[in-house]
């Protein structure tokens, strides 16, 4: 009974202490900053600190608590259930589901493969597989709590319908070209052996549990790269002239979204420092289309994952994949520059 | 008893290799654990997240490493 009763206590003291230190953690930081240290208000430096005290602890926090409630709520999806749900739609629905699931399905870059022969063996087309491959990566939850955290609730929208839009289109556009020629041959040959049916029953305190799980897990792997990142953008914060950036990532340039995202996607680095980072260009002139571009890049598009693909995928169709979704970058790119 | 791990590599893999070897030893069951690496194969249990595990031929876990109280109750009932 004692057991039972702390798996819902716990939480919510541990929430009720969240809010507070995360709502007065401006506070916190500026005494820190301008009574412990007693650093000279206004330098370059000091500035930079200041940033740095700031932000890390509150896109720690954020990822703490969204972590732990995505992590909950994964605990009632999994790649088999999804699989179950993508059965037998048509085509545009399941895209458009498929790159939904791919957000909240429980998906790691190891299980790409086990995952896409899985799918294309139930019967599932390669545009709506490929279309939930696009948007697992590139819509993920790290990316999305840093884009709240340091951009605010409107780029971290626009970045999930614009990558949600490319990972439907371009699962499209590829089930449209039928290139399930350049599927690897033994893919096709598998026989459906057996499928498993039963999910484990969980109970709501193994759910709170799992919760914890991820957010060990997760942060535990992903705070050294946020905390590089927000060192890197606080030095770009303090020290680089404003409007630094335009001259290369500005809208004038027309040329700045293809560059960016050219040279995003060989650049492979992780959501969790490469959004600090870029969070900071933008403060110093580079454009949001620019900068959402060469995110997008960087974040939904990895070398390694192009490089497991082969075993399944044969090199036309892995090129093919890039280009959609590369051109599919370039257009959101120009298209924020010209809105925004 | 008959115990396979599945999983290709990845570092819950591992974890769950380890936690599975600790709990058969720690309560004494008699059981041969063997680990599947192959993707095919374990495509062949009708699942997709690694890592799982499987009891004769049953899977019990999968996508996820249990706990070792939800894995000493699992391998001994």
């Amino acid at each position: 009974m004692m057991k039972i009763s702390r798996t819902y206590w716990q939480p919510i003291i541990l929430l009720i202490g969240w809010g507070v230190l995360y709502s007065n953690l401006n506070t916190i930081s500026n005494w820190l900053i301008d009574r412990v240290f007693e650093m000279k208000q206004g330098t370059q430096q000091t500035e930079s600190i200041r940033f740095f005290i700031f932000e890390l602890p509150k896109v720690i926090l954020l990822l703490t608590l969204i972590i732990f409630v995505v992590g909950i709520l994964r605990t009632w999806f999994s790649p088999e259930r999804t699989r179950k749900l993508l059965e037998g739609k048509s085509t545009i629905t399941a895209n458009i589901l498929a790159s939904l699931l791919g957000v909240i399905t429980p998906f790691c870059s190891c299980s790409a493969i086990p995952l896409f022969i899985g799918f294309v063996e139930s019967g599932i087309p390669l545009g709506v597989t490929l279309s939930f491959l696009i948007a697992a990566p590139m819509v993920n939850e790290v990316a999305v709590i840093l884009l709240f955290g340091l951009f605010g609730i409107k780029v971290m929208l626009i970045y999930m319908f614009t990558g949600l839009s490319i990972a439907i289109t371009g699962g499209w556009i590829i089930g449209k070209l039928k290139l399930e020629r350049w599927v690897q041959d033994w893919v096709y040959k598998r026989q459906l052996v057996n499928v498993y049916q039963e999910e484990e029953q969980l109970m709501f305190a193994d759910r709170i549990q799992m919760g914890y799980n991820s957010v060990k897990e997760i942060v535990g792997k992903v705070w050294i790269f946020v905390a590089l990142g927000i060192a890197v953008g606080a030095g770009v914060h303090g020290y680089i002239p404003k409007d630094f950036m335009a001259s290369f990532m500005g809208k004038s340039v027309w040329y700045s979204v293809p560059l960016a995202v050219i040279i995003g996607v060989p650049l492979y680095s992780n959501a969790a420092g490469i959004i600090p980072i870029v969070s900071a260009l933008i403060e110093k002139g580079a454009s949001l289309g620019t900068s959402l571009a060469f995110m997008m890049a960087v974040i939904g598009l990895s070398l390694p994952e192009m490089i497991i693909l082969q075993k399944v995928l044969k090199l036309p169709l892995i090129l093919t994949f890039i280009a959609v979704i590369t051109l599919g970058i370039i257009f959101v790119g120009y298209l924020f520059n010209a809105l925004f | 008893m008959e115990i396979k791990i599945l999983g290709a590599g990845c570092a819950r893999c591992k974890a769950l290799e380890r936690l599975t070897r600790e709990v058969v030893a720690q309560n004494k069951i008699d059981a041969t654990i063997t680990k599947v690496e192959d993707i095919v194969e374990i495509l062949n249990y009708g699942i997709m997240s690694t890592p799982a595990i499987v009891v004769n031929g049953k899977v019990v876990f999968k996508g996820r490493v249990p706990s070792t109280d939800e894995l000493t109750k699992a391998l001994i009932s």
